[in-house]
């Protein structure tokens, strides 16, 4: 199919080397009358996804570029592939699912909405998620996290089943993330506390790890362990870090 | 741990003229005046005083002044009473000390060595009350070249969108949290009234303003607080905060005891959690990565809104404007260190940045020089007092400036720098519902359009005094300026002549 061609409610658009702006300018007309669209060809085209509402959703073949479902707005983007730096900017909701590794930065801000990653992300993954009211972002990572992973997280929850890097959520002040892997007790940040998941987390678990498994388990072969059994939670001990900081 | 720390202000109470009616007991949420109860007579905690002198416009008798505390340093211009008092204060909590406002120390005031010009005999001045003077001033990017049918009267190179300014002013970011809504609803009544543009500042749009959302800049900072595709449509433009002038290198804290309801909604953030933005972008490690936010925004809009950059003035301000202007901003915006704050560290505030004249003038230069100037509007901010300051600025080279502590100084600020404290008597830098009440919108409103109103007629005064009947034709337009009391130094930085030359 090429652009344009519309099969029921579906379409597909080949992206090839286009500029960006000129590739979501394509997006963008194909998704006005389809509510899924096929991109194929993509060469590293940012912005795919901008904004994109509820009820749309794109599948995207090759490598996605920069900021990525910046602003998602309740759509839903696939990746089946790789995806580049900084998925999920200010992500207000929605789904992202990228069947490969991410890079830097990804959900920054996010405040909704959920992203699943089959393998490894990059550096300064998850920072300042906030969540609000009945929104609760959630990152899930199947592999293993660069630095920075969570800092100055605010809100919503981070599922990583590999290693994180260096200074894991510093400045963190609201949230949890859940490890795999318990951390040295020296690793453990000042002003957070890990300790093993009870039974609220692993219903939080199953979920998130459950729609982990729908989207992956046919990659990997066989599904993870849902259970949420052996995680670890890292929680902030007050929402208020920096309250006796000041005096004015 | 005894408290070694003295009172900064004495509350002077005038016997023969107090009535003891108890107004200013009321007015003062720092709890200074009080009734003692044995003998009927006002009594006064002078410690608890910050000088907002609200007590004192609201004294029907005009019994009440503030003066300093009458204790004097121990003679030393370099241990001063207030570095002592400084110096306790950190020796009894071990923290940082927070001001707000802007910088107050006895840095030079550029603004104050540079004389105006006016036409004699040749180039006649012009009386604005009898011909037309045009203020108008529009923001965004420019094509670097027009092509025009001049058959049919048609521009036909496409417009970068830009927003239009009736006067040559606007008002700078005050986020909900840090100040009141009633204080950005009367922003925003004036904005409208005006022609002009209020600033949402990091905080949101709250609903009550959606209604003058045409006349907001909607700001996105490094918390993205309340940041989602409606929020960036909403506005006429966006600004991207990486600095301000009163804490340049600093994130926002705002506390979690001014986080309540509404501004926990506006936020989208839980109640009474701090709301930590911070210090930088962390997206942004580069001019290219500053490119890739720019388009992101230009993209979840459209291309249909002017994107800003505001930057604090800092040492290489000019090179990182020019970056700016390659990243694809459409109008860079520069905070000098007298800029206000609602909150920010004292050392930070008082020591850190530099004056907006000097920054201005290398960045008008800059990309002057790098033929550039013209792509981009240009807006400088970080202490504006007054018209002849607005013409100053413009003459240096900006395209407009922005006003946001003579805007609130207009509400009923006094420039007490408490505003952290959250216990602001006049209704501004405060969520406490008692005192917000004190601002009433559309009053307060007035008071602005009225101020503004005044300076646009004094601007159009001395640009008709110099024979210009344009903004655009004062803009960088320095021979209208003489410095006075200036080094060879910043003579050559702010690019212009001294008095006599």
């Amino acid at each position: 199919m090429t652009d344009g061609q519309t099969e029921g409610a579906q379409a597909s658009v080949s992206l090839g080397t286009s500029h960006f702006r000129e590739a979501n300018e394509r997006v963008r007309a194909a998704l006005a009358t389809a509510d899924v669209v096929e991109l194929r060809d993509v060469f590293a085209q940012r912005y795919l996804g901008c904004a994109l509402p509820a009820g749309k959703r794109l599948e995207i073949r090759g490598v996605p570029g920069n900021d990525m479902a910046c602003y998602l707005d309740g759509g839903s983007i696939e990746v089946f592939g790789n995806a580049q730096d900084q998925i999920g900017n200010t992500m207000n909701g929605g789904s992202v699912v990228i069947h490969g590794r991410c890079g830097d930065a990804a959900g920054y801000a996010m405040r909704g909405g959920r992203i699943f990653v089959r393998d490894g992300c990059g550096w300064r993954v998850g920072i300042h998620m906030k969540q609000f009211e009945d929104r609760c972002p959630a990152i899930v990572i199947g592999g293993d996290a660069g630095s920075f992973l969570g800092e100055y997280l605010a809100g919503g929850v981070i599922v990583l089943m590999g290693s994180p890097g260096e200074y894991l959520a510093t400045g963190m002040h609201g949230g949890v993330i859940y490890l795999r892997e318990p951390l040295d007790p020296d690793a453990v940040p000042e002003g957070l506390v890990l300790e093993p998941v009870d039974a609220d987390d692993r219903t939080v678990l199953a979920d998130l790890l459950g729609e982990y498994n729908d989207h992956f388990a046919a990659d990997l072969g066989a599904p993870v362990d849902a259970t949420g059994e052996g995680y670890w939670r890292l929680r902030p001990a007050s929402s208020r870090p920096y309250a006796a900081l000041y005096a004015s | 741990m005894v408290d070694y720390l003295l009172p900064r202000y004495k509350v002077l109470r005038d016997r023969d003229e107090c009535t003891a009616c108890g107004a200013c007991v009321r007015a003062c949420a720092n709890g200074v005046h009080a009734i003692d109860e044995a003998t009927g007579r006002l009594v006064a905690d002078h410690a608890a005083c910050v000088n907002c002198q609200r007590c004192v416009v609201m004294c029907p008798t005009a019994a009440l002044a503030i003066t300093r505390w009458p204790q004097v340093g121990a003679g030393s211009d370099n241990w001063t009473l207030e570095v002592m008092q400084d110096i306790a204060k950190q020796a009894q909590t071990g923290a940082v000390l927070l001001s707000s406002m802007g910088n107050p120390r006895d840095y030079p005031i550029y603004w104050d060595h540079l004389l105006l010009n006016a036409s004699q005999v040749t180039n006649p001045s012009i009386d604005p009350l009898r011909e037309p003077m045009e203020t108008r001033v529009f923001l965004g990017s420019r094509p670097g070249m027009l092509k025009v049918n001049e058959r049919e009267h048609a521009v036909l190179t496409p417009m970068p969108p830009q927003i239009r300014l009736d006067v040559p002013l606007m008002f700078s970011a005050m986020s909900f949290g840090s100040v009141s809504l009633n204080t950005q609803m009367a922003l925003a009544l004036a904005a409208k009234e005006l022609g002009t543009y209020f600033n949402t500042g990091e905080g949101g749009l709250h609903r009550d303003l959606e209604p003058y959302a045409d006349h907001a800049i909607v700001q996105v900072a490094s918390g993205r607080f309340g940041v989602d595709p409606h929020y960036l449509n909403a506005g006429a433009a966006i600004e991207i905060k990486i600095g301000q002038g009163a804490k340049p290198g600093i994130g926002g804290h705002l506390p979690g005891e001014k986080i309540n309801d509404e501004v926990s909604r506006t936020r989208m953030i839980p109640r009474g959690t701090d709301a930590i933005s911070p210090a930088p972008h962390h997206d942004i490690y580069s001019i290219e990565d500053l490119r890739q936010l720019v388009f992101s925004l230009k993209e979840a809009t459209l291309y249909r809104k002017p994107v800003a950059v505001k930057i604090a003035a800092v040492h290489n301000v000019a090179a990182i404007a020019s970056g700016m202007a390659r990243a694809g901003a459409d109008i860079i915006v520069v905070d000098g260190f007298r800029g206000g704050t609602g909150a920010a560290p004292k050392r930070i505030r008082d020591n850190v940045g530099i004056p907006i004249e000097l920054a201005l003038a290398a960045v008008d230069q800059r990309l002057r020089d790098e033929g550039i100037r013209s792509t981009v509007s240009l807006v400088a901010s970080g202490s504006i007092r007054s018209s002849a300051d607005v013409v100053r600025a413009i003459a240096l080279g900006a395209d407009a400036v922005s006003i946001a502590s003579a805007a609130l100084i207009a509400l009923g600020c006094h420039q007490c720098q408490d505003c952290s404290s959250g216990r602001c008597n006049w209704g501004i830098a405060t969520q406490n519902p008692d005192l917000t009440k004190r601002l009433h919108p559309e009053a307060a409103a007035e008071r602005v359009v009225n101020l503004v109103r005044g300076w646009t007629r004094e601007v159009e005064e001395m640009m008709g005094g110099m024979g210009i009947n344009a903004i655009d034709s004062l803009r960088g337009n320095r021979l209208m300026l003489r410095g006075i009391g200036l080094n060879d130094k910043e003579l050559e930085i702010l690019g212009v002549k001294y008095a006599g030359e």
